[in-house]
C-alpha cells in the first residue's frame, strides 16, 4: 500500500486517469441511479481528490470549474431528484461564500464575530424589500416591486448596504477584544433579527413577523431564474469571485496587516498598522460576501421572515470555519461543504431511512431521537472531535512559502552577514 | 544642553507619567544625538519601558513634550507615529509567530506600500510590482540580520536570539530615522550577545540610522553607546559617555546600594 502511495505521488498521469476515472464512475451513477445520494457524495468527494492530487494550480482550477459547471449540473439531469441534488448544491456554495466571508473576520483578522448571520439577513431584506411591494409603504409613487432585472444590481447593493451595517456594528463593538467581542456581536447578531421582527410599526418596512413573500425572481433579458438547477449558475458564479477575492486578500498587504493584528496588536501597530482601520476592513469585507449571498438566497427562496436568521445559523457557520480550519481557504470550503450536506441530504435522508425502517416494522426509533433533530448534538460532537484531533481543522491553515528565485534579488545585498546564526 | 536641531533626533522634555500612585517617569529632559547610539539603564523598575511606550505612542505622557526632529509627536497614535519615523523591538518579543519570517519584515514596510484593496482585487500590475519588490527588499534585510536561510519558517519556529534578530529585520522594514531596542540582549548567551553587538553598530554606521536601547547588559552598553541616559524610581539620575557613566557614584549607589559605594565596586 505505502508503495502504491509513493508511485502515485510521483506520477501525475496516473493521478490524472484515476481522478478522470473516479468521475466517471460517480457521475455516470449519479445520472443513471435515481435519487443515490451515496453516489452524489461521492461526485462532490472528486473535487476533494482533485484538492489533494499534484498538478498545477491552473490545472486545478481549470479542472474544478469544468467539474462544477459543466458535470455536476448534467449528471444531476438524469433523473427525478435533479432539483433536490441542485437545492443541496446551491445551499452549498452559499454558505462557502457565507464561510469564507467569517474566515476573514475569525480566521484571518481573529476577531471572533459570532452574530455573523446579521449581515446576510441585511442582504436579504435589501433586495426582499425592493423586490417586493414592500417598499411602496414608504416610498409614494408605487414603483414596486422592482422587475427580476434589478437583481444583479442588487448583488452589488446588498453587498456594499451589508459592508456598511458591517462597519456601524464594527465601530462600537471593536472597542471590546476576545471572548467580549463574542458575547457583544452575538447581541448585535440577535437585535438585528429583532428590529426586522418588529420593523413594521410606526411604518411598515420589514412586515415583520410576517416577513416578505412573492419576491421577485431574478431576470436575465426575459429568462426567469426559479428553480435551484438555475440558481445553481448564479451562486457558483459569485463564489467562484469569492474566492478569488479571498485568496488574492490573503497574500496582500491588507491580509498581512489582518494577521498581524490578529497575531499581536500592540506590535501590529508599532509597525505602522491602523488597528480600528483593519478591523473593520475585515467586518466590512467579510459582511458584503455575506450580504451578496443574502440577495441570492431572497431570491431563490422568494420569501424571507427573521427566522432564518437566528443564532442556530451564526453558530452553523461559525461551526464550518472552526471545523475546516481557520485562516485556511481550503479547508473553510471544505468545513461548510460538509457541515451544509450533513445538514440537508445526509440527516434528512438518515431520518427517513429510519422512519421507513420503523413503519416496516424492524425497529422503533422514538420521534425524539431522530437524527434530524438532533442537529445541535451532532454539531457538537463533532467540534470535540476535531478540538481533540485535529486542532487547527481538517485542512489546517499553511504559511505561503515563496521560491527561493522570488525573493533573491540579482543585485549584491546590503553587507556581508557577519554573523552565523544557530 | 542648548537646543541644537540638526544635531538631535529626538528631544524629550520634562516628560512625566503617572500610573494611580506610582509615578513612573518623572520630569525626564534628554536630548538625543542624531545618528548615534544611546542608551537608556536603569534598575528593574526605574521607568525604562515606560518612557519607550510614550515615545512610541503607546503611553500618551501626563505632562512635557516629545519632539521628533523638532516636530511634536505627543497625543500621536502609535501607527502615525511609526509612518514619522520610529521603530521600535520589544522586551517580551512580540513577533507575529504563526507567519512566516518573511512575511513578518513584509509586515515592517507596511507604511511603505501603497497597494489598497481594489489594487489588490484586481491583482493589477503596478500591485504585483510592488509585492515582488517588497518581497526581495524583506529578504535582503534578512541576508543583512543573518536569517535569509530561514525565510519560509514560521517566526515562531526560531531560536530565541534569531527571533531577536528578527524583530530588529522587522522594525528596519519601516525604515526609520529612529530605531528602539527594548533589552535586544536578554536571554542571550554571552555569543549571541556580541554578534548582537556587531550588528547594532553595522545598523548605526551603514544605514544612519539613530538608535536608542535599553539594556542590562552593562558591558554591551559600554561597548556600543556614546550617550548613556540613567534612570532609577522615574528621575534621571546621571547623563553622559560611558566612561563618566561608569564611575559616576550615583549610578554605582543605585544598582548596587549605598554600602558598594563605599567598596568602590565597578560596574
Amino acid at each position: 500500500m505505502g508503495k502504491i502511495q509513493t508511485m502515485l505521488q510521483a506520477n501525475k498521469l496516473a493521478q490524472g486517469l484515476l481522478l478522470a476515472a473516479f468521475i466517471l464512475v460517480t457521475a455516470g451513477a449519479v445520472y443513471l441511479i435515481d435519487r443515490s445520494v451515496t453516489a452524489f457524495l461521492l461526485m462532490l468527494a472528486s473535487l476533494l481528490l482533485l484538492y489533494y492530487t499534484s498538478f498545477s494550480n491552473g490545472m486545478k482550477w481549470s479542472i474544478a470549474v469544468f467539474l462544477l459547471v459543466i458535470v455536476i449540473p448534467f449528471a444531476t439531469s438524469g433523473g427525478t431528484s435533479r432539483e433536490s441534488y441542485m437545492e443541496v448544491a446551491t445551499q452549498c456554495g452559499i454558505y462557502v461564500a457565507m464561510a469564507l466571508g467569517l474566515n476573514i473576520v475569525v480566521g484571518f483578522a481573529g476577531l471572533l464575530d459570532m452574530g455573523f448571520i446579521a449581515f446576510f439577513a441585511v442582504g436579504a431584506y435589501t433586495y426582499g424589500i425592493f423586490a417586493t411591494g414592500q417598499a411602496n409603504n414608504f416610498i409614494s409613487g408605487e414603483l414596486f416591486p422592482l422587475s427580476g432585472g434589478s437583481f444583479w444590481i442588487f448583488i452589488l447593493i446588498g453587498g456594499f448596504i451589508a459592508g456598511i451595517f458591517g462597519i456601524l456594528l464594527g465601530l462600537p463593538v471593536l472597542r471590546v477584544k476576545g471572548d467580549y467581542l463574542a458575547i457583544v456581536t452575538l447581541g448585535f447578531g440577535e437585535i438585528i433579527r429583532i428590529i426586522f421582527n418588529n420593523l413594521e410599526k410606526p411604518v411598515n418596512i420589514t412586515n415583520g413577523a410576517m416577513g416578505l413573500s412573492s419576491i421577485q425572481p431574478p431576470d436575465l433579458f426575459g429568462f426567469q431564474f426559479t428553480f435551484p438547477h438555475q440558481f445553481y449558475f448564479i451562486v457558483i458564479g459569485i463564489l467562484l469571485i469569492v474566492i478569488f477575492a479571498v485568496r488574492r486578500l490573503e497574500h496582500s498587504r491588507l491580509g498581512r496587516s489582518w494577521k498581524a493584528v490578529r497575531e499581536n496588536e500592540i506590535a501590529a501597530q508599532s509597525m505602522g498598522i491602523p488597528l480600528i482601520r483593519t478591523k473593520l476592513m475585515a467586518f466590512a469585507i467579510g459582511a458584503s460576501f455575506s450580504g451578496m449571498m443574502g440577495v441570492v438566497f431572497a431570491a431563490k427562496q422568494t420569501f424571507i421572515d427573521p427566522t432564518s436568521f437566528t443564532l442556530i445559523e451564526s453558530i452553523t457557520i461559525l461551526v464550518m470555519v472552526v471545523l475546516g480550519g481557520m485562516g485556511s481557504v481550503p479547508g473553510v470550503i471544505l468545513g461548510a461543504s460538509l457541515v451544509t450536506i450533513l445538514n440537508l441530504q445526509v440527516l434528512t435522508e438518515f431520518t427517513s431511512w429510519l422512519n421507513q425502517l420503523s413503519q416496516q416494522g424492524i425497529f422503533e426509533v422514538p420521534n425524539a431521537l431522530s437524527p434530524s433533530k438532533m442537529q445541535r448534538f451532532i454539531f457538537g460532537m463533532i467540534l470535540i472531535l476535531v478540538a481533540v484531533f485535529r486542532p487547527h481543522g481538517l485542512i489546517a491553515a499553511r504559511n505561503r512559502k515563496l521560491p527561493p528565485e522570488a525573493v533573491k534579488d540579482p543585485s549584491p545585498p546590503l553587507s556581508k552577514p557577519e554573523v552565523q546564526p544557530d | 544642553m542648548s537646543d541644537h536641531q540638526e544635531h538631535n533626533v529626538l528631544k524629550v522634555t520634562n516628560l512625566m507619567k503617572r500610573f494611580g500612585g506610582l509615578t513612573a517617569v518623572n520630569g525626564v529632559n534628554f536630548d538625543f544625538p542624531k545618528g548615534q547610539i544611546s542608551a537608556v539603564i536603569g534598575p528593574n523598575g526605574a521607568g525604562k519601558t515606560t518612557f519607550f511606550n510614550m515615545i512610541t505612542g503607546i503611553y500618551v505622557p501626563d505632562k512635557g513634550n516629545i519632539e521628533l526632529d523638532g516636530e511634536s509627536i505627543v497625543n500621536i497614535k502609535p501607527d502615525r507615529i511609526t509612518s514619522r519615523g520610529i521603530a521600535r523591538t520589544f522586551q517580551n518579543i512580540r513577533l507575529f509567530g504563526s507567519m512566516t519570517v518573511l512575511e513578518n519584515v513584509q509586515v515592517g514596510m507596511h507604511i511603505h506600500l501603497k497597494t489598497g484593496i481594489v489594487g489588490t482585487l484586481l491583482n493589477l500590475p503596478r500591485v504585483r510590482h510592488e509585492e515582488h519588490d517588497a518581497q526581495r527588499e524583506a529578504y535582503r534585510l534578512l541576508e543583512y540580520v543573518g536569517l535569509a536561510e530561514w525565510y519560509n519558517e514560521e517566526a515562531s519556529s526560531l531560536s530565541y536570539g534569531a527571533q531577536r534578530r528578527l524583530e530588529i529585520a522587522r522594525a528596519l522594514a519601516a525604515k526609520p530615522k529612529v530605531l528602539l531596542l527594548d533589552e535586544p540582549a536578554a536571554g542571550m548567551n554571552p555569543r549571541e550577545t556580541s554578534e548582537l553587538t556587531g550588528l547594532i553598530r553595522r545598523i548605526q554606521q551603514e544605514l544612519n540610522i539613530s538608535i536608542i536601547l535599553i539594556e542590562h547588559d552593562m558591558k554591551l552598553v559600554m561597548e556600543l553607546s556614546h550617550h548613556i541616559l540613567v534612570l532609577d524610581h522615574g528621575e534621571k539620575i546621571a547623563e553622559g559617555g560611558p566612561e563618566d557613566i561608569r564611575s559616576n557614584p550615583k549610578v554605582i549607589e543605585a544598582y548596587l546600594g549605598k554600602s558598594a559605594v563605599e567598596e568602590e565596586i565597578q560596574i
